[in-house]
């Protein structure tokens, strides 16, 4: 009973904490605001929210620095379950969830919801078939558990080697985020960015582990949220006047849907101007693909090389040229210089650039697509009526039938498609060892059920605003900047031009000094990066959001750094090599190799590697073809052995592998390789049967698993059984 | 360590409820999406179904699917005497 009250005490003294905290950091954003009112420069702004909030962080990271192996590992197993739920929400939002979502959702409408379901829904996965029963089992990392339930250190090291490969490609790509919020929002460099946002991960996590993770994710998690919130519910107040952008934005929708349907109809003034900056994102296409042609003919003539020396020579002799101007046009000077430093490296590259380009001008050439429709076709027929009306000619049956076929076969496989990433994000949701292990650090089965339910619900506080917020934008969008004149561009339009034209570019295409829909070009994180200027916000909210995106990335990468960093040391050294070591041992070895685990990851984050997104994506569909049929099978299926956990976990991974390599141009895959159609970043619809069906035939072609192995998974099913083994950690 | 029918019978009501539920969850997510052309015909309060499934709806169901589960497990824990005393 003593323990009853201790944990209730511990509860209310952490509710009094961070509310206070709360009401601190609200304070202080009011106190920036009326300094900005004074006359504080927006970069100081910029610095101070970078500063407080690291130095916070590091506060935190200090107070909770500790020498004992559970508070280390998993905080001492008595986090309660509501702040392990905001811990886990920080841990799992990365800058990708924070920054790119709502962009994600503008440009693509429902197909880019597949993103928001896969990363709910896992919870429900993770909810019924893992966290219960890995708290029951109570040790400290993943591949622990799959050591005990079948045995030998097989399955052990190769749950090291995928939590590993998993982990590592996602914390690079949370480091590079920090690095691009840092330099966005200081001005420093992106290089230095990314060792300054080095220092603010390794200050939470180095000194405390888990605990200090635990307690800094909780307020990341407060800062985030709040960030979010405050310019979106803003926006929906002053676009639709209600306050709850989730029910006002169906408004705004059905608004933005009969503007789509007005763009795309020729006969309306809108429509007319639209189709004349069509035709010529049309011929842009058609350059492009002319170049690629010569591309393509010069690598199949071996001259590859030669070619793109060729391409390199004319943008350093374009460069030269805008120099040598006179008038000097700085502006021109500068987009050449940029062409020569960013030029691709190799005639790959090259060609991949271009194919981009020409996809973009493509893209930009057709009808807008519905924001809310879903899998829309190619728009075969359509376009086989339209040019069988310009010649004056009927089509055949036989020709309407091949383009509506041609139509449903590619809806069909965007559908096919939506469902495969649906599936693998919801899968590796529940395999990702970070957030698995969160569900250690609950003081019982009891409570880690309910945490995950604190963790999803404040997971989709954010998730189902984003939808909202990317209606909203296209609104303003539509409404403040389609049809309106280049000589009043907003000034949030301007300036975001300004910093970044990746993020926001307009040009007048077709000269008729009105905006089209068509001559925008709006980069993904514009839309949440932008949302505090378009609302009309000072500039304090802006600095709140960029503390918020990086309060995301943080946390995301403190929780991937730490479990590489366990796995090596609890997995790999002390439960492999040196069983003896000593608990002072243990923790130097930990924190050293989390040190050396953090800078060989932004090293590589400082190397800008590209294709970051893929990666992240992939990071799903391996944990979910390595870990979800082994871990599963371990607790609902008592025949399921040793063998059976190797065959399955090497085959999912190896499936998994293979399609990528086979499909993903990066490894020189190509799309003729592609099974059903399925793109590579949802390989794991591959994996996850070959994983399940390895664990089956594996298990069934050896003996049953021996008794203790049986009694440890009726331990792990019951929360509490009499004469019960013990298998928790201390 | 010896199972009774009692812990047989839990372990089968267990099994039961996350049938269920992940059933629910497959529904509202695959049975939907598989659908959405077709349920996207039906517009409510200016959302087409399901668009709105995809971005809150199906959300909402997982919360409560989750909410449901910790709810009825932990009653279950105490009905069969296999809950967990504090420590």
């Amino acid at each position: 009973m003593a323990a009853t009250t201790s944990n209730a005490a511990f509860f209310n003294q952490l509710k009094k904490y961070y509310s206070f905290y709360t009401g601190g950091f609200v304070a202080f954003v009011i106190i920036l605001a009326i300094l900005e009112q004074m006359g504080l420069p927006p970069k100081w702004i910029g610095y101070i929210f970078l500063f407080a909030t690291i130095a916070l962080y590091a506060g935190i990271g200090i107070m909770s620095k500790t020498a004992d192996v559970a508070e280390y590992y998993v905080a001492g197993r008595r986090v309660p379950a509501l702040f392990n739920g905001m811990a886990t929400g920080a841990d799992w939002m990365s800058a990708a969830s924070f920054i790119g979502m709502a962009g994600t959702l503008y440009a693509a409408g429902y197909d880019g919801l597949a993103f928001v379901m896969g990363w709910t829904g896992g919870y429900v996965l993770v909810a019924l078939f893992l966290a219960p029963y890995l708290r029951k089992f109570g040790q400290f990392t993943i591949p622990d558990f799959l050591g005990a339930r079948y045995g030998g250190h097989l399955p052990r090291t190769i749950g090291v080697l995928a939590a590993i490969i998993c982990s590592f490609v996602y914390v690079v790509a949370q480091i590079y985020g920090v690095g691009l919020i840092t330099s966005r929002f200081t001005g420093l460099e992106f290089g230095i960015g990314v060792y300054a946002g080095l220092l603010g991960i390794l200050v939470c996590s180095f000194l405390g582990g888990m605990r200090a993770v635990t307690w800094t994710q909780v307020a990341q998690y407060i800062i985030l949220i709040v960030a979010y919130m405050i310019p979106v519910v803003w926006l929906s107040v002053s676009i639709t006047g209600n306050p709850i952008p989730q029910i006002s934005y169906g408004q705004a929708l059905q608004d933005v849907t009969a503007k789509e349907k007005e763009l795309n109809d020729p006969t309306t003034t809108l429509g007319a101007a639209e189709l004349t900056v069509r035709a010529i994102h049309k011929e842009k296409a058609a350059e492009w693909g002319d170049k690629l042609k010569a591309l393509d003919a010069a690598v199949a003539a071996g001259n590859g090389a030669a070619f793109w020396a060729e391409q390199k020579a004319k943008a350093e002799a374009k460069l030269a040229e805008a120099k040598a101007a006179v008038p000097l046009d700085e502006k021109a000077v500068k987009a050449a210089q940029k062409a020569v430093d960013d030029f691709p490296k190799n005639i790959d590259k090259l060609k991949a650039k271009w194919k981009g380009s020409e996809k973009g001008a493509k893209d930009k050439s057709g009808n807008v697509p519905g924001h809310a429709t879903a899998f829309s076709g190619k728009g075969a027929e359509k376009k086989l009526m339209k040019e069988a009306k310009e010649k004056g000619v009927e089509p055949t049956p036989e020709e309407i039938a091949k383009a509506k076929a041609e139509d449903v076969k590619a809806s069909n496989d965007k559908r096919n498609n939506f469902i495969a990433l649906v599936l693998c994000l919801m899968v590796g949701t529940a395999s990702l060892p970070h957030i698995l292990m969160r569900y250690y650090t609950t003081p019982s089965v009891r409570e880690a059920r309910q945490s995950v339910f604190w963790s999803l619900f404040f997971i989709f506080l954010l998730y189902f605003t984003a939808p909202a917020l990317a209606v909203l934008a296209k609104y303003v969008v539509y409404h403040d900047l389609v049809g309106s004149s280049f000589a009043s561009l907003p000034a949030w339009v301007a300036n975001w031009q300004a910093v970044d034209d990746t993020l926001m570019k307009i040009v007048d295409m077709n000269k008729d000094g009105l905006i089209q829909l068509a001559e925008i070009t709006i980069g993904g994180d514009l839309i949440v990066l932008a949302t505090p200027e378009i609302a009309g916000l000072p500039y304090v909210i802006s600095g709140l959001v960029a503390a918020g995106g990086l309060a995301a990335a943080l946390s995301t990468a403190d929780g991937l750094l730490l479990t590489i960093a366990n796995a090596l040391s609890h997995d790999v050294y002390y439960k492999m090599i040196d069983p003896n070591a000593s608990t002072v041992r243990r923790l130097t070895i930990s924190k050293m190799l989390l040190l050396v685990v953090a800078v060989v990851a932004a090293y590589t984050a400082s190397l800008k590697p590209g294709d970051i997104l893929f990666l992240v994506g992939a990071a799903f569909s391996l944990a979910a073809s390595a870990f979800f049929p082994a871990l599963v099978m371990g607790v609902f299926w008592k025949r399921a052995n040793y063998l059976g956990a190797v065959i399955g976990m090497i085959a999912g991974l190896a499936v998994c592998m293979y399609y990528m390599f086979i499909t993903y141009d990066f490894f020189g895959g190509v799309d003729a390789n592609q099974w059903f159609a399925i793109k590579p970043i949802a390989a794991g619809v591959f994996g996850l049967p070959a994983g399940f069906l390895g664990v089956i035939i594996g298990s069934l072609l050896s003996p049953a698993p021996a008794k203790e192995i049986q009694e440890l998974v009726d331990h792990v099913r019951y929360p509490s059984l009499e004469g019960d083994i013990e298998t928790r950690a201390a | 360590m010896q199972l009774t029918d009692k812990h047989r019978e839990y372990w089968s009501r267990n099994l039961n409820l996350t049938a269920v539920l992940l059933a629910i969850w497959f529904v509202v997510t695959f049975v939907v999406i598989w659908f959405a052309k077709e349920l996207n015909d039906i517009v409510i309060a200016g959302f087409p179904f399901a668009f709105y499934m995809g971005a809150q709806g199906a959300l909402i169901i997982y919360v409560v699917v989750i909410w449901f589960y910790a709810k009825r497990m932990n009653q279950l824990d105490k009905d069969y005497g296999v809950y967990e005393g504090e420590e």
